[in-house]
């Protein structure tokens, strides 16, 4: 049993997914997605266990052996990636039965979770396996999902947004599909490992380059990274408040993954940091993407589309890291990955408990939201603290992180830039405070106002909790990411 | 009881008081007699750390480690103990005053008020006994975000652009310099935990460690050295209690005594001398004193004239620390005492005059002396103090940091102390002397009835007679004081 767990963790939501239309019942599909997320969850953390205690696990599909068939192999790196997704996923469906009996009738429910399902063992998938061509087919599995989950949204501009990032997912995904022929003509193997002994005995090969270009930029779509990030704001502001946190805490962190997976162990960083103008590449985008993204946050009336932008900057701040290269820097990147989730997981469930009762979330609906939804506002506001990284809660851990690498290099300019970038997040999450705390609620916003129900109070109090827990107890995300960081520039997968 | 016991008190009691006042909030008495009892404890423990300080005895107790290296962990040293001494001893006074004011103001949201002001005392002892920079860093944030409502508690207008003004200014400089400076400092010497003498080795890059110092200066925003001045002003629209505690004591006050700590445990006296950037800086917390005064005396509002004569008189203490001598570094710690106790007094008047006459202008004090000879009286002895002329207190801060400037051979800087010496004779003394001789002509209103105006209530007035008899007292018995700074340098 235990030797299976690697491919347990698809298999598991993977079939859950198409029994969901069996059970009808929306309380009881809800019940048992959670179950199937809740064991996935088990399973990764069983993983993450093993791999610290023995080295990375290898698992041959099928029983068919590495190069003929497919090889799951979990490492630090992506033990750690699919513990924080399944973790998020568990949290985030704890709050979806409240929230979604309230943003979709009753035969579309039952539609939600299958979908969710198979969004999450797409992301689990593309995680856990070390195979390219399987990463296409677990990427093509969760976007034709997440299209569907988004165009769910009550508002009939989710239709369109659902379309624009159809559009832009698929040629994201196409782009990675021509990278990884490229590869295959090259070096005839799809297997991580073995692409990654293989490339550097091609040497400057156009070839590679193009693989490498196709690749890249494909999975910069996905990441949503400036300036390929149009699709994100919409996406998010129009799907399903439950979504969005899904969406937030889960997929663009499974992109960034792949970007590493990549940048550091197929190509390796000789190749893709030294070789290429890559580090300026990635620094230069990831910087102005946390400088525009934020400052257009700053400017949103509508509070989901402004936490939308902030996205976009936060993974300018973890792209940032993988550019500067060194094992302190992707520590740094780790760390955000899973300080972010943890951040926007908890922020867009908040969001979620004030549609909830409001029907929207913009800015007019906060005015006075201190005394009509002490708790969710008061979650909004240490979420947002976090965010901006202020100490006590994760944000400041990375944000420290982040900043010593860039001195560690003598990148004074950069460590500037990146404390910069953090007082713009204070302008946008103040506007929120101020309007929350300090004026009166006014005209329609009054009507229907009351604290969040439990069901979405808790799970939201508890990523929140979470974000000041792993703040003050740093060891289990440091030690990880630290142990994950160096084995990643210590060799192959 | 032992003295790290104790020092968990100190620490503990604001929080269990903020508990207290929420659980009371519904009855008023109930919820004042909290905060008196958790102000007088406090001051209690504070108190009973003295003896134990100065014999020399190790206080310290480490709570957590964050990160490795960066950890919550506090230990007592004289300087802290003074600032902590000041700030829970005038928590009481203010306590005693805010009863009155607020409810003779009628101000609303009143638990969350005195909730907040509890918190914040809480973030001042973090920052008086931190051990390192770091926890001294989590906990100068944490008094930022408390007193940010309490800035904006109005709710309107005018007191949101000044909670914005005040939020951008702090935490701007504090996340954009003094965090960058404490990343700096602990790639640089390895270590972020106070040291007596200083933590970077001898022969460290000079030019780095003035860049260093830049970063610290600017950084703490609340020490106020122009240009990061605005948010004092902007922080008046408080109300008045806020304005006398928090803008003249507790967190300017963190701000400077932040600096006077860098200066002396992270840099050392003997190292600072010998950085490029001391003698910059020197001149300009010297421009920020002058022109902060020449601004006062064009203010015509009560409370923001008092502001920038704070953002001058805070200069003083800034550039007492970076002369870098002993005498210096006395008169910058004497001055937290001094101006503390003076300028707390004048804000207490302020506040005093506003409830009872509701008058917020200067030209509208003239002749009020006679209608409130406590409250001017007192206002006059805190401007003695301030300028530092006897019967006051204030003397001995400004004798020391003239003596700062002597040793150091800065003379035009002895020069610049005694211009701004005049500059705040000029913009303090003439309002309580307008106040008794002035003429009777605006204590009519409109009509030319005679409006009947008396003494504040009675807790803002016995509140305001202890401190103007602290400024006094501080004359004649510095030594308590005194025997700490010495302890600490």
């Amino acid at each position: 049993m235990l030797t299976h767990l690697p491919i347990l963790q698809v298999i598991l939501p993977l079939m859950a997914a198409p029994s969901c239309l069996v059970l009808r019942r929306a309380g009881l599909v809800w019940l048992f997605a959670f179950a199937a997320s809740l064991s996935a969850l088990a399973v990764s953390a069983l993983l993450l266990q093993q791999v610290l205690a023995n080295g990375p696990i290898s698992y041959a599909l099928g029983g068919w052996q590495a190069p003929w068939g497919i090889e799951y192999r979990i490492d630090l790196l992506n033990a750690w990636v699919l513990l924080i997704v399944s973790g998020l996923s568990s949290a985030v469906l704890a709050a979806a039965h409240t929230s979604i009996a309230s943003e979709l009738d009753g035969g579309r429910q039952t539609l939600f979770y299958t979908l969710y399902l198979l969004c999450f063992a797409g992301l689990l998938g593309i995680v856990a396996t070390g195979d390219v061509f399987n990463v296409f087919v677990f990427l093509e599995i969760s976007s034709l999902s997440t299209y569907a989950l988004i165009a769910l949204g009550r508002d009939r501009r989710a239709l369109w947004a659902a379309f624009q990032y159809l559009i832009m997912g698929t040629i994201g995904a196409t782009f990675i599909l021509i990278g990884i022929g490229f590869l295959y003509m090259m070096t005839g193997t799809l297997n991580m490992e073995d692409l990654a002994a293989r490339l550097p005995t091609l040497g400057n090969s156009a070839a590679v380059l193009a693989a490498f270009a196709f690749i890249f930029v494909g999975i910069c779509l996905k990441l949503a990274l400036f300036p390929l990030h149009q699709w994100l704001p919409n996406a998010y502001s129009y799907a399903p408040s439950i979504v969005t946190a899904f969406l937030a805490a889960t997929a663009t962190k499974v992109a960034l993954y792949l970007l590493l997976r990549f940048t550091v162990t197929v190509f390796g960083v000789e190749f893709s940091l030294a070789r290429l103008p890559l580090e300026s590449l990635l620094i230069g985008l990831g910087l102005v993407g946390v400088f525009v993204a934020s400052t257009v946050a700053i400017y949103q009336v509508d509070i989901k589309r402004m936490f939308a932008y902030s996205s976009v900057a936060q993974v300018g701040y973890m792209v940032v890291g993988v550019g500067i290269g060194t094992a302190a820097a992707l520590q740094a990147t780790l760390l955000h990955l899973f300080n972010h989730a943890l951040m926007k997981g908890g922020l867009f469930l908040a969001l979620a408990g004030l549609v909830y009762r409001t029907g929207a979330c913009r800015i007019e609906h906060f005015r006075g939201l201190g005394t009509a939804m002490p708790w969710t506002m008061a979650a909004i506001v240490v979420g947002g603290i976090s965010l901006i990284g202020m100490p006590l809660t994760v944000g400041f851990v990375s944000k420290w992180y982040l900043i010593a690498a860039a001195l560690d290099r003598d990148l004074w300019w950069l460590a500037v830039l990146v404390v910069l970038g953090s007082l713009l997040a204070v302008a946008y999450i103040w506007r929120l405070v101020e309007a929350g705390y300090f004026r009166e609620a006014t005209g329609s916003a009054v009507a229907a106002r009351g604290e969040a129900p439990v069901g979405l109070l808790l799970p939201t109090w508890l990523l929140i909790g979470a974000n000041l827990y792993f703040g003050i107890d740093t060891r289990l995300p440091v030690a990880v990411t630290a142990a994950a960081s160096q084995f990643l520039l210590g060799g192959g997968p | 009881m032992s003295g790290s016991t104790l020092l968990q008190l100190a620490l503990l009691i604001p929080p269990l008081a903020l508990a207290g006042i929420q659980l009371t909030g519904r009855w008023e008495n109930l919820r004042e007699a909290v905060s008196l009892v958790a102000a007088t404890g406090l001051f209690a423990v504070v108190v009973s750390l003295y003896q134990p300080v100065l014999d020399g005895g190790a206080i310290a107790s480490h709570w957590l480690e964050l990160l490795p290296g960066l950890a919550i962990a506090f230990r007592i040293e004289p300087l802290g103990l003074l600032f902590a001494l000041v700030a829970s001893f005038l928590w009481i006074v203010t306590t005693l005053y805010a009863i009155g004011y607020m409810r003779g103001h009628g101000e609303r949201n009143q638990t969350r008020f005195f909730s907040l002001f509890a918190l914040s005392i809480g973030a001042v002892m973090g920052i008086a006994f931190a051990e390192n920079l770091f926890t001294l860093f989590v906990f100068y944030e944490i008094l930022t975000l408390c007193t940010y409502p309490l800035v904006t508690h109005a709710g309107t207008d005018k007191a949101r652009r000044g909670g914005r003004v005040y939020l951008g200014v702090l935490l701007g400089t504090s996340v954009g310099f003094f965090l960058l400076a404490i990343i700096g400092t602990w790639l640089l010497a390895g270590t972020l935990d106070f040291k007596s003498g200083g933590i970077f080795a001898p022969g460290t890059d000079p030019a780095l460690l003035s860049l260093l110092l830049v970063l610290f200066v600017f950084g703490v925003g609340k020490a106020a050295i122009m240009p990061f001045h605005r948010w004092l002003p902007a922080a008046m629209v408080a109300p008045t209690p806020v304005s006398a505690l928090l803008h003249a004591v507790a967190v300017v006050k963190a701000g400077v005594f932040v600096v006077l700590k860098v200066c002396l445990l992270i840099f050392g006296l003997d190292m600072l001398k010998t950085i490029p950037a001391t003698g910059w800086l020197l001149y300009l917390a010297g421009a920020s004193i002058l022109f902060a005064s020449i601004v006062a005396l064009r203010q015509q509002n009560l409370k923001k004239r008092l502001a920038y004569s704070t953002v001058s008189q805070l200069g003083y203490i800034t550039l007492g620390a970076l002369l870098a001598t002993g005498a210096g570094m006395t008169g910058s710690a004497l001055h937290i005492v001094m101006h503390a106790f003076g300028k707390i007094t004048l804000f207490f008047c302020a506040g005093a005059i506003l409830v009872a006459a509701h008058k917020t202008e200067i030209w509208e004090l003239r002749g009020i002396g006679r209608q409130m000879p406590i409250t001017m009286g007192a206002f006059l002895v805190a401007s003695l103090c301030i300028i530092g002329i006897p019967p006051t207190g204030g003397t001995w801060s400004k004798w020391y940091l003239m003596l700062g400037t002597f040793e150091a051979q800065q003379w035009l800087l002895m020069g610049l102390l005694m211009v701004s010496s005049l500059l705040s004779i000029a913009y303090l003394l003439p309002i309580p002397l307008r106040a008794f001789l002035g003429g009777e002509r605006p204590l009519e209103d409109g009509a030319g009835e005679a409006v009947a105006i008396g003494e504040a209530p009675l807790p803002s007035v016995i509140a305001l007679s202890i401190t103007a008899a602290g400024c006094v007292y501080l004359l004649l018995f510095p030594d308590t004081f005194y025997r700490l700074i010495a302890a600490g340098i």
